[in-house]
């Protein structure tokens, strides 16, 4: 018996579906993860929105339509730390060595893997955007400014988990994998315009939010949910005043660095 | 020319804070198409390094690497169709079942979604897999798993086999099974490299072993070629009082080739002899007139264990050493069985030569 026939093409779309499956396979089969991607943005939801809300004031909006995107954002960024423990906890395991061996397309893993975490991060967002529905969150822009709201949430954890996947093959401990993504993950979230205005934060990190690429990506999804305050002061820099451009150069610039980085990492990388 | 064939191949790994370790340290490898051959040798001898340079999993630092006059390092997406790989660590998901692991190999080989099932369920049966077929894999025996991931190498039939340790850490019992699976794909005509620290096994399942250790092949032949190499029977007598040990040793070395070797508080002696029966025979008058007295007495050949203390200085690994005393005292009536399977092999190859 003999390999297929069919072209490259083909089979990198065939390779990378199969990958994929594999994946949704997984969050059928193992509960916590969809428990997890469902019930902690609620919780998000729910915390900041009733436990922040009264201390914190935004002056011309409510602290409700101000904290979604920031919780949206963080959720989602969160969300791509699966394929950082997923790629470490394969290569423990021994089957990227199994599908190294394999005359499949040498990406095709990581596209499933990414996928996957795609697909988590779309359930999140709907389960989000459904609790901020109810507890009081308003769409404020048209249907296309949403959509492109969501697309670049989307987008952004898609790339930035292209990021965790090179890391995950990098520091190949699934139980360490973990601690660098908090590591990394929780000054980008916290320290950015998430979940209060960058201009309430002393000079150094006020400075450091302002470049925050997650504080472009809040304040793009702000702006096209239409939930950012009017006259709200805004940052003297670039990035801030063109956050949907930014955001979308940001989203390109890890791409291209990553994608191919982490193909290359995989096409050399062995269980031991 | 063989089939699969290593020349010169070194693996040097740096690590941080210390020298380098050569893996590989000038392998020459040559395997007969349809043959078995064991690499045989202790933990860290550079087995697996070997076995993932042939299966495109890691580039040595030099050398040549050949299947079927494929060369690996420059051409490994024409050597990933035509073999197999079965690891020391079940390469098996989890998550998924026995039959979804085995179509998604097959799917990945690009076999199509028709064959892909119809392969899957063929290895299914033959792997007696039934209860792990729609089954997530997490939850079942190391024994089973071992076979889904023997079954997910063999989804393509591919001409090659390499098998890293395919029964480290098996109980007796499934240990047999994967030596009587093994025997049967041989039969069939697959080209097999395995590797193995159990002498054991090597015995009864490789035409030819090569002895590895520190990286290099320090000996290779047949297993019956390589116990001959270090010279004929031994004579063994166990005696009741190890006060007699001293005149003992003095008469093996009487009658023997060797200087002979005390162990079990000087209970045990040992010595070559190249025509053991006669030497036992004055052994045992010589030591009645002296009137000691013995526990037990005979000749045994050589054994791998003593061909590999004498090419390497040290004995196999004490954990191969361990496993393999657990499996003479639990399963003796076994590897006869598969020694047998071996017999019957080699007189089909034989049949069909001639």
């Amino acid at each position: 018996m003999t390999p297929g026939p069919g072209t490259t093409v083909s089979h990198w779309f065939s390779d990378g579906w199969i990958t994929t499956r594999r994946n949704l396979i997984k969050i059928k089969r193992v509960p916590d993860i969809l428990v997890f991607t469902t019930l902690q943005p609620i919780m998000f939801v729910l915390l900041f929105t009733y436990v922040y809300a009264g201390v914190i004031n935004i002056p011309g909006s409510s602290y409700k339509e101000f904290i979604m995107a920031g919780i949206f954002a963080q959720t989602i960024v969160f969300g791509s730390t699966y394929s950082g423990s997923a790629m470490a906890q394969d290569l423990k395991d021994g089957i990227i060595d199994r599908f190294r061996t394999l005359p499949m397309s040498p990406s095709a893993v990581l596209i499933g893997r990414t996928n996957g975490d795609l697909f988590i991060n779309a359930v999140s967002l709907v389960v989000m955007m459904t609790t901020g529905f109810i507890v009081g969150w308003r769409i404020r822009s048209s249907f296309l400014e949403a959509l492109g709201a969501i697309a670049l949430l989307l987008l952004f954890a898609y790339a930035f988990s292209w990021v965790m996947a090179f890391i995950g093959m990098s520091v190949r401990s699934p139980e360490v994998i973990n601690n660098v993504s908090f590591l990394i993950l929780f000054p980008l979230t916290f320290v950015s315009n998430a979940f209060v205005p960058s201009a309430t934060l002393p000079t150094p990190l006020r400075v450091f939010a302002e470049f925050n690429p997650v504080s472009a990506l809040v304040s793009a999804v702000r702006n096209l949910f239409g939930n950012t305050p009017p006259n709200s002061p805004i940052a003297d820099n670039w990035a801030q005043q063109n956050p949907e451009v930014a955001v979308l150069i940001g989203i390109l610039v890890l791409l291209v660095v990553f994608v191919p980085l982490a193909i290359r990492k995989f096409a050399s990388v062995s269980s031991r | 020319m063989a089939f699969i064939e290593a020349s010169g191949l070194t693996k040097t790994y740096t690590p941080r804070g210390a020298g380098p370790v050569h893996a590989l340290d000038g392998l020459e490898l040559g395997v007969a198409q349809g043959t078995v051959t064991a690499l045989l040798g202790p933990n860290g001898a550079g087995k697996t390094t070997a076995v993932k340079v042939f299966t495109t999993l890691i580039r040595p630092t030099a050398g040549i690497a050949r299947i079927d006059g494929i060369d690996v390092l420059t051409q490994p997406e024409r050597i990933r169709p035509i073999i197999g790989v079965s690891g020391q660590y079940a390469a098996v998901d989890e998550n998924l079942t026995g039959f979804e692991n085995l179509d998604m190999v097959g799917r990945l080989y690009h076999l199509g979604a028709v064959q892909s099932r119809i392969r899957a369920q063929e290895l299914i049966t033959l792997f007696d897999l039934e209860e792990a077929k729609n089954r997530p894999v997490k939850g079942f025996s190391g024994g089973m798993r071992r076979r889904i991931d023997l079954a997910g190498a063999l989804v393509t039939r591919p001409k090659v086999l390499f098998l890293d340790e395919p029964t480290t850490g098996l109980d007796p019992r499934s240990r047999l099974g994967m030596w009587d699976i093994i025997n049967t794909l041989v039969g069939q005509g697959t080209t097999v490299l395995l590797t193995t620290q159990y002498l054991e096994e090597a015995d009864q399942l490789a035409d030819s072993i090569s002895v590895i250790d520190y990286g290099k092949v320090i000996a290779k032949g047949t297993s019956d070629e390589l116990k001959a190499s270090i010279g004929g029977q031994r004579v063994e007598i166990t005696l009741v009082d190890p006060a007699d040990s001293a005149a003992t040793v003095e008469v093996l070395r009487r009658f023997g080739d060797s200087e002979p070797t005390t162990t079990a508080e000087g209970r045990e002696l040992t010595v070559n002899a190249s025509d053991a029966p006669r030497a036992l025979q004055s052994i045992l008058a010589e030591l009645g007139d002296r009137g000691i007295r013995l526990f037990d007495a005979g000749m045994r050949r050589p054994t791998l264990d003593d061909v590999f203390l004498r090419l390497t200085g040290h004995s196999a690994t004490a954990e191969a050493a361990d496993a393999a005393s657990a499996e003479a005292s639990s399963a003796s009536a076994a590897p006869a069985k598969a020694a047998s399977a071996k017999r019957e092999r080699t007189t089909k190859k034989e049949r069909s030569r001639s």
